[in-house]
């Protein structure tokens, strides 16, 4: 291990091996840490608040909807601005008892609606690599501590490419798990059927060694599956030789057809590089087909939205949150309230929910939507039968500059292209850096494999990116 | 027009949102563009598909529990009442105040 390296720049696991040989200790850590946010945040401006905590432990970076005991949990949102969890969501339990504390909390888009970051009703957060451009989001912040050496390892969510997104700008490791391999107990609700939590790290490594900490069955979730947890770590040893992996043709086909922005020149030849480099490594490469990938966009913003306007209807400025006391009957008090506390993307997104579950348009909008939705995962099961892993672009773009997308929400929704469809149809999905444009901006690898077989993920992953550099490389700040 | 500024008011009641003028006009013209775009799901053709809302209702794997598993109907400690009414905005007698709803 290079000494030379400040300990905030080092990996989790590389912390960890230094405290366990005693070279290092907790208090070294949390100094060389410090002193890091001191010299970079006002540039980053990745989190939304800090942690006082009297206990001592490896410090993790949180997104800012996951709720914690005692500690304001808002969602970058000015209708939760107020608001304290009377309790830990089952993954901050998890962290707790593995000897971890939380040094803060992570700016994102408010309620996790946004690909960009520039949705939090606190300020945006910068990408590391360019202070001009956006870290992608929504978990942005989360992605942005973690790139900027901030944090040395961060949790997010992601209901269609929300860990994924901002990890490939930025240049870091993002999992997305399998539907119902992390609890989402105290996560505040965006869109149930697609939310799973993720972490992001500096390495492959530190996400295997997070994903077997906050994995696992838990009653408080119902939809999470009680199923055995495999030893991520251990499946790091194994090597790829004959893995089969699938390249979906429809995923390089993307044309700039409409509002749709094309699969951009330096992103494509990355990732043409990065297939290259899986097949010197043994793995067997081939062309494969996921015929209704042009729908998932459309479907993911019926289905996200539907189940958006349902979840946020529980802020009324009844149970918690801010209320407008001016209004004289309950009717005008929700009304004067959610006017006041949402910003304009939540407000959008409600009501799009609203209108495509309404009477008269529910059937045309939400139901098709649903058997879209059916299709899209058609398609993954019937490539899982033949392949191991999909191998795909995690995003059409690098970082894009602020305010570029901002008036013009479909654009904005479009930027999601690659990642939705791995939360429509339920699987595991891994972005890993695979490149960096002229401009040097982070490009990143997406590898997607069958439901519950994170371990392929993981596997794959750390083979590539032990065969390469991208994730050495840190941005100039 | 497949979305019309009287159906944007109409729905935004229904979300109980209030929207001035300028959000009206603004989100009229975003919406309709979303909903264009939207419009193709119709090429596709689900003539014999089921709809799906939940992914684990389909089987991707040989597991004894699928689809929503509820916890076992025991007792066991809930919230307190002061910690589930201590983010209220206004309480009153360990209820939840809201303003008059009957006249």
């Amino acid at each position: 291990m290079p000494a030379e390296k400040p300990l905030y720049a080092l990996t989790g696991l590389e912390l960890l091996g230094l405290i366990k040989q005693k070279k290092t200790g907790i208090a070294d850590i949390l100094e060389s840490q410090s002193l890091r946010t001191k010299a970079v945040e006002e540039k980053v401006k990745a989190f939304a608040r800090f942690t006082d905590n009297t206990a001592s432990g490896i410090p993790i970076a949180v997104k800012d909807n996951i709720c914690i005991q005692g500690q304001p949990t808002t969602c970058a949102s000015k209708i939760l601005e107020n608001f304290i969890p009377p309790y830990d969501a089952t993954v901050i339990q998890r962290l707790k008892k593995a000897g971890f504390i939380i040094q803060g909390q992570t700016n994102m888009d408010e309620f996790a609606f946004g690909s960009s970051c520039e949705n939090s009703a606190f300020f945006p957060t910068r990408n590391p690599w360019n202070p001009d451009c956006v870290p992608g989001g929504s978990s942005g912040g989360s992605a942005a501590a973690v790139a900027a050496d901030e944090a040395i390892w961060a949790l997010g969510s992601d209901t269609g490419g929300s860990i994924r997104q901002p990890a490939s700008f930025c240049g870091v490791v993002g999992l997305k798990p399998t539907y119902g391999r992390v609890s989402r107990y105290g996560l505040i609700a965006f869109a149930s059927s697609l939310d799973q939590i993720g972490p992001l790290t500096k390495d492959v490594r530190d996400s295997a060694y997070l994903t077997n900490i906050i994995s696992g069955y838990d009653p408080n979730d119902s939809t999470s599956l009680n199923l055995p947890v495999g030893d991520y770590l251990k499946s790091l040893e194994k090597d790829i030789k004959g893995i089969k992996i699938g390249v979906p043709k429809e995923y390089f086909s993307l044309s700039g057809d409409g509002e749709l922005e094309g699969l951009d020149r330096e992103v494509k030849e990355a990732v043409r590089e990065a297939i290259a480099q899986l097949r010197k490594l043994g793995a067997e490469v081939s062309e494969v087909s996921l015929p209704h990938t042009e729908y998932a966009v459309a479907v993911y913003y019926i289905v996200a939205t539907a189940e958006a306007s349902s979840n946020l209807a529980r802020f009324d400025g009844v149970q918690y949150g801010l209320r407008v006391r001016s209004a004289d009957n309950l009717i005008a008090m929700y009304k004067k309230t959610r006017q006041a506390g949402f910003g304009p993307e939540a407000k959008r997104r409600i009501i799009l929910g609203t209108y495509v579950l309404s009477h008269g348009y529910y059937e045309a909008y939400y139901v098709r939507a649903l058997k879209v939705r059916a299709l899209i995962a058609r398609d993954f099961t019937e490539v899982f039968k033949e392949y191991d892993c999909i191998v795909t672009p995690t995003s059409p773009t690098t970082a894009f500059r602020l305010g570029e997308k901002l008036e013009n929400p479909l654009a904005m929704y479009l930027s999601d292209v690659y990642t939705i469809s791995a939360n429509l149809a339920g699987v595991p999905a891994i972005s890993v850096p695979c490149g960096s444009s002229k401009a040097g901006l982070p490009i990143g690898l997406q590898i997607t494999a069958k439901a519950f077989d994170e371990e392929m993920l993981f596997r794959v992953a750390y083979n590539y990116e032990q065969a390469t550099l991208w994730h050495k490389m840190k941005p100039n700040l | 027009m497949i979305i019309s500024k009287d159906d944007v008011q109409k729905v935004a009641n229904l979300a109980r949102i209030e929207l001035n003028q300028e959000e009206l006009n603004l989100f009229s013209g975003q919406l309709e563009s979303v909903l264009e775009f939207i419009e193709k799901l119709k090429k596709a053709d689900v003539s014999s598909i089921q709809p799906m809302s939940h992914i684990l209702d389909i089987q991707w794997f040989d597991c004894a529990h699928h689809g929503n598993v509820l916890r076992a109907d025991v007792l066991r400690e809930s919230l307190p009442n002061a910690l589930a009414l201590k983010n209220a905005p206004e309480s009153l007698k360990g209820h939840f105040r809201v303003p008059k709803v009957i006249e």
